[in-house]
Parts: structure tokens; C-alpha cells; sequence
């Protein structure tokens, strides 16, 4: 089954600035995709859109098979997480663990069942020590990872992940890769990281203008200078990419 | 620094801190309002308060030297309390030279006493109590969910909020802004819209977070995750000791008034 399908997916802005013009995407249950485009290309508007925190002006999504409506929205907001490009969007409570507690409460788990996701998405995060201080303490790297907790505690089938290499620096940046190659859910990498994103998926889209331009295997599309070129993106200095 | 730590919270392991949040502010609360319903005419009832409130400093190991200083948050209303033998009607005395109105005298002697002791016991609970508490604290004393909610956000953003004040200041006073002349007035009134722009966007983006986690407009119960246990009956009963003294204290002062 598929875990995404969008078709003509629509969306305007209130003041008439049109963010998506049709996209349609499939992506299949497991897969790993990088979502790769410039600034203001409708990357972070289309990941908004897959769990209906925006209302699309015209398409469809569907999330296994479900589709995306009022009435399913609770059930597709579990299926699918968000992980923000700004830790400190996310993490809001006093307390890591709390912060990580949140979702999976609101998803309706409570007592015994609520402390095992908890410190299971702690461990997954490696930050099972730092549960009861204040995200506010902690570094850029775990806030990020707490970020992915709590995420992970909802046990999402679809994690869509905006810039997640953002103001990291190398180590953290490296034990994220780590984590997130570890896990087992489809995933939607958002992300001007080209070397993040060959290293994570095996396929890319390209997104530009609200509309997708190319649909590949990833090391085609990194070894398609022109195609990157007419889109603003750009392999840094020195990187080559490996051959897949 | 643990989780909740707040500017005036001191880390600590005392009675007092242990007590659970939701008594002390009862206790808080009750005892400030016996302060301020005893007659100003009086001065023993108000030094049996000050006693209760130093013994709760030594009881929390809470310094002299350290709550003093801080409550000088007290002063504006001094002023206010100076003025008023100056500015009152009535009958007058001499003071060293000076005529003073004698209401505007028990008025200037009640805003000062009953403040500094309310300023006192609240400093007490502020020391002695995490800003993670106090949330939980309010909602089981029957506070909506919707203001604790608001109190949770407050109290994690507002140092992101400063912090990001402080690098836009740190950025003007880079392109050569003097901080102290006048003229900075209108880049700081710009810079406070600025802020609240970006404060507006972030509510914006935090709250399209806590949508994508399910959130429905309940905060959900989350005393399983950390959350301090309940109040017991006993707790109550101990930690309302310092209330009842001084509720006794305000009948007491109304009998013998």
C-alpha cells in the first residue's frame, strides 16, 4: 500500500499567492524521499498540508490509504509526524519528558502505557538521562532530537522531517543521521542538505515553484548539473556524489 | 540548572520545598489576605507576621542577604506610601519640623507593612517553588486548563523571547547604535514591533506543532510523566500551618481592636 498519495494538490494563500500548483506524489510504504528545492519553492507549505494542519484549495491526499478529511483528521495527525525545522517550536513543556508525553496523551494513552512510549522514544533519541530537564537547557543537537521524540512517541507511519540538519554541527549532525537511519518509518526529508539527502533517501524530488520538476533516484538527480542549476541547488565544494 | 528553574527559584531540599505547589499557594493566598484584613491601627499582629515569614526564610535556608535585595521590586508603592502623610487631609501633627496628616500616617504605615510582608511570603513561595509545579499545581486547585496552558507557554518562551530581544539590541548596538541617547528611542520602539511580529509567527508555528501532535484544545493529564504527586491530607494540614497562625493572628487583632 501506498503510505502517500497527493493528487492535483492545490493551495493559495489568503492574500491570492499560489504556494502549490498540482503536486502530485506517491511515495510507498517504507521509503525514504528528499523533498529538495530553493527558499519559498512550497516545500515546508506541502508538509504542512500532509497532515491537514493546512486545508488544501484543491486535490486530494491520501495517508494509507485514508483519506485526508475532517473526520479522519485525529486519526491522520497519529499517522503522520512533524517534525519543525525549529526545535523550539516543538518543545514547549517544562520537561523533556513531558514534551515527549504530549502527543501520545492527546492520542489518548495514559497511565503505565504513556511512561513506557515516553522512555521509549527517549531511548530511540538517546536521551533518556535529560527526561526531566527544560528543553530550554538542553544543546541544538538534543533539542533537535527531542524534537524527533516527540514525534516518535506518537509512533507516526509517516515522518516528514523540515531541515533536519539545520544548525547542527558535524557530530550532531552525523548521530541524527544515525538515529533517523535507524528507524523503520517512511520518511519525507525536507531539506537544502544535499549531501544529508544522499546520505538518508534513495529518492529525490524537486520541487520549484509549487510544482514538482523531477522525480528520481537520488544520485541521478545529485549528478544532474543542470537540472540542479535551474532550481538553486548546489552540491558544496568538493562533494561528489557517490555512485549508487 | 534543573528543569523549571525561574530567576528566583533556589534549589533546595526543605520542608518547604517538598510541599506540594497546589498547598503553598493556598497558603500563600490565605495568609497574604489575613495580612491585609488586619487593622493598620496595630502593631504587634504584624510583628507576629514578620516572625512567621523569617521563620519560614530559616526553615527554607532562604539568606537574608538574598530576599532582601529582591524585594526592592516593592519600591514604586513606597513612594506612593511617602507621599501620602504629605498629600492627606485631616488632622495634623509635627514631625521633625514638618506637618503631617496623621490618616495620611496609618495609610502610609498599612500600604508599607502589609506590602512588604505580602512581597515577603510571595518571594518565599517564588524560592521555594519550580516553575515545572506550578502548572500542575494551579490545575488541581481548579484553574481552566486554558490558563495554565497559557502560564506552561509563558514560562518556556519568555526566555527565548529575551534572548532574542538581547541579540536584536546586541545587532543594532553592531551597527554602531548608542544605547543611551534618545534618539535610540525610535530603533527600540521598532524593534519591539519587530519582536512581536516574530512572537506572533512563532505562536503560529507552535501551535501548528502542538495541532500535528493531536491537540485539541485540552491539555492533556501528564502527572504520570514527572508531575509531583497530589497533596495527602497531612501535607494540607502541615504546610497550612503558617496560614492558620496568621488567620488567628487577624481574628485576633479584630477582637482586641
Amino acid at each position: 500500500m501506498n503510505a502517500i498519495h497527493i493528487e492535483a494538490l492545490r493551495y493559495v494563500y489568503p492574500d491570492g499567492q499560489v504556494a502549490l500548483d498540482g503536486i502530485d506524489l506517491t511515495v510507498a510504504s517504507g521509503e525514504r524521499v528528499a523533498v529538495l528545492g530553493p527558499n519559498g519553492a512550497g516545500k515546508t507549505t506541502l508538509m504542512l498540508h500532509l497532515n491537514g494542519v493546512l486545508t488544501a484549495t484543491g486535490g486530494s491526499i491520501q495517508i494509507s490509504g485514508i483519506s485526508l478529511e475532517r473526520k479522519t483528521l485525529h486519526d491522520i495527525r497519529r499517522r503522520v509526524g512533524l517534525v519543525f525545522q525549529d526545535p523550539d517550536d516543538q518543545l514547549f513543556m517544562p520537561t523533556v519528558a513531558q514534551d515527549v508525553a504530549f502527543g501520545p496523551a492527546n492520542f489518548g494513552l495514559s497511565g503505565d502505557a504513556l511512561t513506557a512510549r515516553v522512555a521509549r522514544a527517549l531511548d530511540t533519541v538517546s536521551l533518556t538521562d535529560d527526561a526531566d530537564r527544560s528543553p530550554a537547557h538542553l544543546s541544538a543537537g538534543q533539542r533537535r532530537r527531542a524534537a524527533l521524540a516527540t514525534v516518535l512517541a506518537c509512533e507516526p507511519d509517516i515522518l516528514v522531517l523540515d531541515e533536519p540538519s539545520a544548525n547542527l554541527d558535524p557530530v550532531a549532525r552525523r548521530e541524527l543521521a544515525e538515529t533517523l537511519s535507524g528507524l523503520g518509518a517512511t520518511m519525507l526529508i525536507v531539506t537544502h542538505d544535499l549531501p544529508y539527502a544522499a546520505q538518508l533517501c534513495d529518492r529525490a524530488v524537486v520541487m520549484d515553484g509549487g510544482a514538482i520538476v523531477a522525480d528520481g533516484a537520488i544520485a541521478d538527480i545529485l549528478s544532474d548539473p543542470e537540472l540542479l542549476a535551474a532550481h538553486r541547488l548546489e552540491l558544496p565544494w568538493g562533494f561528489s556524489v557517490p555512485a549508487g | 540548572m534543573g528543569a523549571g528553574a525561574h530567576p528566583l527559584y533556589r534549589h533546595g531540599d526543605t520542608v518547604v520545598h517538598r510541599a506540594p505547589a497546589e498547598v503553598k499557594i493556598v497558603c500563600l493566598l490565605v495568609f497574604v489576605l489575613a495580612v491585609v484584613a488586619t487593622p493598620r491601627e496595630m502593631f504587634w499582629p504584624f510583628v507576629i507576621y514578620a516572625a512567621i515569614v523569617v521563620v519560614m526564610w530559616r526553615i527554607a535556608r532562604i539568606p537574608l542577604r538574598w530576599v532582601l535585595p529582591r524585594m526592592m521590586i516593592e519600591a514604586p508603592f513606597l513612594v506612593l506610601a511617602v507621599l501620602l502623610p504629605f498629600a492627606e487631609g485631616g488632622q495634623r501633627v509635627d514631625v521633625a519640623g514638618l506637618q503631617l496628616s496623621v490618616t495620611g500616617l496609618w495609610a502610609a504605615w498599612g500600604i508599607v507593612v502589609k506590602g512588604t510582608l505580602g512581597v515577603a511570603a510571595a518571594l518565599s513561595f517564588a524560592a521555594t517553588t519550580s516553575a515545572t509545579e506550578l502548572p500542575a499545581g494551579l490545575s488541581r486547585l481548579g484553574v481552566p486548563g486554558v490558563v495554565t496552558s497559557v502560564l506552561v507557554l509563558m514560562i518556556r518562551y519568555v526566555d527565548l523571547l529575551t534572548a532574542e530581544a538581547s541579540r536584536m539590541r546586541m545587532a543594532r548596538i553592531a551597527r554602531g547604535d548608542s544605547p543611551r541617547t534618545l534618539h535610540q528611542a525610535a530603533a527600540i520602539a521598532t524593534g519591539i514591533g519587530a519582536l512581536f511580529l516574530r512572537s506572533y509567527e512563532r505562536g503560529e508555528r507552535v501551535y501548528a506543532a502542538m495541532l500535528s501532535r493531536g491537540f485539541d484544545g485540552k491539555a492533556p493529564d501528564l502527572a504520570v510523566i514527572g508531575a509531583a504527586p497530589r497533596a495527602v491530607a497531612t501535607q494540607w494540614v502541615v504546610a497550612m500551618l503558617p496560614a492558620a497562625a496568621a488567620v488567628a493572628v487577624s481574628a485576633a487583632a479584630w477582637v482586641t481592636l
